[in-house]
C-alpha cells in the first residue's frame, strides 16, 4: 500500500477546498485524509518511574508504554480480542494447553527480530514471577513451549479459560526483548525507564516527574503508521495546572480523569475541546463502600444494609458527581459481559434504614443522644473519594450514626485499612479489568495474606463465596462460567461486606485537532498508531 | 583577611554540623511515625491486589530490619557521601537530586534577585516620598502582594498570560513538542520562567521593599547623613554612597534568613507550573515514604542555606568591615 499523504499536500488541498468555497461548502469529516507528522501531547496525572509493563502494571502505565511495549493480544472496537503480537490463538478440550500463533517480520527497536523465546522468557521470568495482577494470572503456567520462532505454547496445571486469557493479555501480556533482559537482574535493568518494544514508536527519552518523549518507529510492522510523528506524555498531578494547560493548547489530550469534574462540565461547552468517556468503557471503576466485619455491631448485615439505605446514591452521582458517575447494580459493570440484572439492592429509604438500625439492636441513644453508633470512616486519597466519605458521613448523620472522617496519604491508607484493618466504614476505588477474576473477585475471597492490599480487608468470610470462584476462575465454558459469576454477585450483594456503589468511565479530555482517537474500549492504554493531528 | 575568611568559613561550618545533624535524626524518626512505608505507596500507586509483591518488594529496598539497624546504616553512608538509592526512582539519591537541582536553583537565585534589586529600589522611592502619594502607592501594592497566596498569584498568571492571551507557555520547564537548541532553547527555557520567577519573586519583593523603606528611613535620621549633607555632597550622593550602604545590613540578613523558607515557596511553585525541581522532588518523596530520598534532600537544602548565609556573612564583612575587624 503506497501512501501519499505528506503535510504540504493536505494543506494545498485544504486550501482548494476553502477557493470553491460556495459551490462545496465543507468537506465532511469521513471524507478527511489521515495527516502525517505532528507531534500529540497527552497529559496524565501519575509519573510511574518504571516503564516496564511485563514486571508493573497498572491503568497508568499503560498511557506511556503502550506506544512502545506491544501485548500478544489488544481489544477490537468492539471489546473482541485484536491481533498485535499474536495473531492466532487455540486452546486445547481440557483448558491447559493454549496455543499462540506469533506474527512474522516483527523487529525490535533495537533491529532484532521478536522470536516465541521473548514471550516465553517474558512469561516464565516477569509475569509470572514480578508482575502484580500477572504472579495471579499465570500462578498455575507450568512452563511456555517453542516449537518454532512463531509458535508459543502455554502449558497451566489446570483449566485456563481462553476468554480471561485473551482479556487479561490486553494489559497483562506485554512483552519486552529476552536478549534485553535475560542474565541480568531484571528489577535493575536499564531497560526499566528506557524501554525496547515492538510498537509504533520508539522511546526517545525520560524526564522523571516530568515526561516521556516517543518517536515514530520506522520499521513499524503496520506499514505506514503509525502517523504521528512524536508522542509526548507528560506527568502533571496538580489539577489547575493539568487544566491550564489543556487549555492553552500546550496539551492536546488528557486521560483518565485528570480534571475536576467542573472542569469537564465547563471545557464540555467549549468547541475546541471534546470532553468524554468514549474509548474508556474497557477500565470501569467502582466507587466502593466497605465495612470492617470485625466490629460487632458491622458483623451484623442488617446494619450494613441499613448503612446503605440511609445513602442517596442516585442524589450524589447527578449532583455532586455531575452526572459521571451512576449507580452501580452488583459488582459486575451493566456494561461487562458477565453483567446480569436482578442483584439485591438496597435503594434509599431512610426509614427503613432506622427501622434495620433498630432490629439490629443499635437504638437511638446507645452511643450518645441520638446517637445509635460512633465509628470512623477512611477514604482513600481521590479527591472524588473524599467528598464521597463526606456525603455518606452526612447521610449518616441523619439516622443517628455519627461518623468521624480520617484521611491519610496513599501509604497511611494502605497501612491503616489494608494492613492493619483499623477502620469501621472506608470508601475506596475498585477497578473492573474485564473479567471478574483479573482483582475483582479478591475484594471478598477469604484466606488472603494479611497485608495484601484490595483483599477483602473486611474480614468478610463465605465458604460458598470463596469455592464458587475458584470454580469460576477454571470454568472453560462461557456460559456456565457467567452463571457462577452472577450466583457470586448475588451473595456479595446479599451480605455486603463492601458494596459497588457507584459505577463510572473514566473521563477524556480532548482538543479537536487530535483525530482517530478513542476509537476502541482502552483507548488512552493503547498504540496510538492510526492516531493523528489535523491542522 | 583570606586567613580570617577561612577561619570564618570552618567556624560557620563546625556551627551548622550538630544543627544537620539533630535535623536528620528527628526526621528520621519522625518519617518512621507515619503510617505506611514506601511499598505501601508503591502498591497504592499500582493499585494492585497481589499477596507476593509486598514482601518481594521489602525484601529488595532493605525495609524490613528494625529502625535503628536502618537509621545506623545510614549514618554510616552518609559519612562515606553515599546518599543512598531511591525507592521510588530505583536510581541512586545523588542523581535525582543532581537533575533536580538546577532548575530550583534557577527558579530561586531568578526571584531573589528580582526581588532584592527591585524591592530595594522602589523601596527607596517609597523612603524618599514617604507619607506622599508615591509611598502610599507603593506601600499599598506591596502589602497587597504580600497577603495574597502565592499559588493563587500563579493559578491568576497561568489563566491571563497563557489561556486568555496566549503569551507565555502554561508550564513546565520547557517545550517537550519542539525540538529547540542554541540561543532558542535558552529563550524557550526563559519563556518558561517568567511567571513562575515573577510570581515567587512578588512575596519577597514586597518584604524587601518594606524593609528597605523602613531601613533607609531610619538611617537617613542618622549624624553622619547630615554630617554628609553639611560638608556639601548632593542628595544622590548621600544616599547611594552613604545612607544605601548601611540600610542593606538588614536587608541582607533577611535574604539569608529567607533562603531556606523560598525552598518551602518553592514547592508550591514548582507544583502549580509543574517545573521538576527539589520542591516537588521533596513532597513527592513524602508522600512514596522514600526516606532516603527526603533525607537527601534534607542534607543538600541544609548545605544550601549554611552556603548562602556564609556569603551572606562575607557580604556583611563586605558592606561593614568592623564587623570582620570584630571577629
Amino acid at each position: 500500500m503506497s501512501r501519499l499523504l505528506l503535510p504540504r499536500r493536505t494543506t494545498l488541498l485544504a486550501g482548494g477546498a476553502s477557493f470553491l468555497g460556495a459551490s462545496l461548502p465543507r468537506l465532511g469529516h469521513a471524507q478527511e485524509a489521515p495527516r502525517r507528522g505532528g507531534v500529540l501531547v497527552a497529559q496524565t496525572f501519575s509519573d510511574l518511574r518504571i516503564l516496564n509493563p511485563a514486571i508493573r502494571t497498572s491503568f497508568a502505565i499503560h498511557v506511556y508504554t503502550s506506544k512502545m511495549v506491544e501485548p500478544l493480544v489488544d481489544l477490537a472496537p468492539d471489546g473482541s480480542p485484536a491481533p498485535r503480537l499474536a495473531v492466532s490463538w487455540e486452546s486445547t478440550p481440557d483448558g491447559k494447553t493454549i496455543t499462540f500463533g506469533l506474527r512474522r517480520g516483527v523487529q525490535w527497536h533495537d533491529g532484532k527480530p521478536f522470536t516465541s523465546a521473548d514471550v516465553a522468557f517474558c512469561a516464565m521470568e516477569m509475569w509470572k514471577k514480578y508482575q502484580n495482577f500477572g504472579t495471579q494470572l499465570h500462578r498455575n503456567l507450568t512452563a511456555v513451549d517453542t516449537p518454532d520462532d512463531h509458535t508459543a505454547v502455554f502449558r497451566y496445571a489446570v483449566p485456563m479459560p481462553l476468554g480471561l486469557l485473551l482479556r487479561a493479555a490486553a494489559e497483562l501480556c506485554q512483552v519486552v526483548p529476552k536478549h534485553v533482559y535475560e542474565g541480568t537482574d531484571i528489577l535493575k535493568n536499564p531497560a526499566n525507564t528506557a524501554p525496547i518494544g515492538t510498537g509504533p514508536f520508539k522511546f526517545v527519552s525520560y524526564v522523571p516527574g516530568q515526561h516521556v518523549i516517543m518517536e515514530r518507529n520506522p520499521n513499524y510492522w503496520m506499514e505506514g503508521l503509525p502517523y504521528l510523528d512524536r508522542v509526548v506524555i507528560r506527568a502533571i498531578p496538580d489539577a489547575p495546572a493539568a487544566v491550564a494547560a489543556f487549555e492553552s493548547g500546550d496539551v492536546l489530550l488528557s486521560v483518565y480523569s485528570s480534571f475536576p469534574r467542573t472542569d469537564y462540565v465547563r471545557l464540555a461547552k467549549d468547541p475546541r475541546f471534546r470532553i468524554s468517556t468514549k474509548g474508556n468503557e474497557g477500565n470501569p471503576l467502582f466507587n466502593t463502600i466497605g465495612f470492617n466485619t470485625r466490629r460487632a455491631e458491622l458483623a451484623d448485615v442488617r446494619v450494613r444494609r441499613a448503612f446503605i439505605h440511609a445513602i442517596d446514591l442516585n442524589l450524589y452521582a447527578r449532583s455532586f458527581d455531575h452526572g459521571f458517575s451512576k449507580r452501580a447494580q452488583g459488582p459486575w459493570p451493566t456494561d461487562s459481559a458477565f453483567f446480569m440484572p436482578g442483584v439485591p439492592d438496597y435503594p434509599y429509604d431512610p426509614k427503613k434504614a432506622e427501622a434495620l438500625f433498630d432490629e439490629a439492636g443499635l437504638k437511638r441513644g446507645d452511643a450518645g443522644p441520638g446517637i445509635r453508633f460512633k465509628g470512623r470512616i477512611m477514604p482513600n486519597t481521590s479527591e472524588g473519594i473524599r467528598a464521597l466519605a463526606t456525603f455518606i458521613q452526612q447521610s449518616m448523620q441523619k439516622v443517628g450514626v455519627r461518623l468521624e472522617m480520617q484521611v491519610m496519604d496513599s501509604p497511611g491508607y494502605m497501612k491503616k485499612v489494608n494492613t492493619e484493618w483499623d477502620f469501621e466504614v472506608c470508601t475506596d476505588t475498585g477497578t473492573y479489568r474485564g473479567d471478574p477474576a483479573i482483582g475483582s473477585t479478591i475484594w471478598y475471597r477469604s484466606g488472603i495474606p494479611p497485608g495484601t492490599p484490595w483483599a477483602n480487608q473486611f474480614g468478610w468470610k463465605s465458604e460458598e463465596y470463596d469455592r464458587l470462584s475458584d470454580e469460576a476462575a477454571i470454568e472453560l465454558d462461557p456460559a456456565k462460567r457467567k452463571a457462577l459469576y452472577n450466583r457470586l454477585a448475588i451473595i456479595a450483594n446479599t451480605e455486603i461486606p463492601v458494596l459497588m456503589a457507584l459505577e463510572q468511565n473514566m473521563v477524556s479530555a480532548v482538543n479537536v485537532k487530535v483525530r482517530n482517537d478513542h476509537n476502541m474500549p482502552r483507548w488512552p492504554a493503547s498504540s496510538w498508531h492510526d492516531t493523528w493531528l489535523a491542522t | 583577611m583570606i586567613h580570617r575568611l577561612v577561619w570564618l568559613a570552618v567556624r560557620r561550618l563546625a556551627a551548622s554540623l550538630p544543627c544537620v545533624a539533630i535535623i536528620f535524626v528527628v526526621l528520621f524518626f519522625m518519617l518512621q511515625l507515619a503510617p505506611g512505608d514506601a511499598v505501601d505507596a508503591l502498591l497504592a500507586q499500582m493499585g494492585t491486589s497481589d499477596d507476593s509483591l509486598a514482601a518481594t518488594l521489602r525484601d529488595q529496598y532493605g525495609l524490613g530490619s528494625s529502625q535503628s539497624v536502618r537509621l545506623l546504616a545510614y549514618i554510616v553512608r552518609l559519612v562515606h557521601f553515599d546518599l543512598g538509592m531511591s525507592v521510588q526512582y530505583g536510581q541512586p539519591v545523588l542523581d535525582v537530586i543532581l537533575s533536580r537541582l538546577p532548575t530550583t536553583l534557577v527558579l530561586m537565585t531568578s526571584a531573589l534577585l528580582i526581588a532584592f534589586s527591585m524591592g530595594s529600589v522602589v523601596g527607596i522611592v517609597a523612603a524618599r516620598r514617604v507619607n506622599r502619594w508615591p509611598d502610599t502607592l507603593i506601600s499599598t501594592l506591596g502589602l497587597v502582594f504580600y497577603a495574597t497566596p502565592s499559588f493563587w498569584i500563579g493559578l491568576m498568571g497561568i489563566l491571563l498570560f497563557s489561556v486568555k492571551l496566549s503569551l507565555l507557555p502554561s508550564g513546565g520547564f520547557n517545550d517537550v513538542s519542539a525540538n529547540y537548541t542554541g540561543l532558542r532553547a535558552v529563550i524557550d527555557v526563559a519563556a518558561h520562567l517568567v511567571l513562575p520567577v515573577t510570581t515567587l519573586a512578588l512575596i519577597y519583593f514586597a518584604i524587601y521593599l518594606r524593609i528597605m523603606r523602613a531601613s533607609m528611613l531610619e538611617v537617613m535620621t542618622l549624624d553622619f547623613i547630615r554630617t554628609a549633607r553639611a560638608k556639601g555632597a548632593r542628595e544622590t550622593r548621600v544616599l547611594v554612597r552613604h545612607a544605601l550602604r548601611n540600610a542593606l545590613l538588614p536587608l541582607v540578613t533577611v535574604l539569608g534568613l529567607q533562603v531556606g523558607a523560598m525552598l518551602g515557596g518553592a514547592v508550591v511553585i514548582e507544583g502549580i507550573f509543574s517545573l521538576p525541581g527539589i520542591g516537588r522532588l521533596a513532597l513527592d518523596a513524602v508522600v512514596g515514604r522514600d526516606l532516603n530520598m527526603l533525607l537527601g534532600i534534607v542534607v543538600m537544602s541544609s548545605m544550601l542555606v549554611v552556603i548562602v548565609n556564609f556569603v551572606v556573612d562575607l557580604l556583611y564583612a563586605r558592606l561593614d568591615p568592623r564587623i570582620l575587624a570584630d571577629g
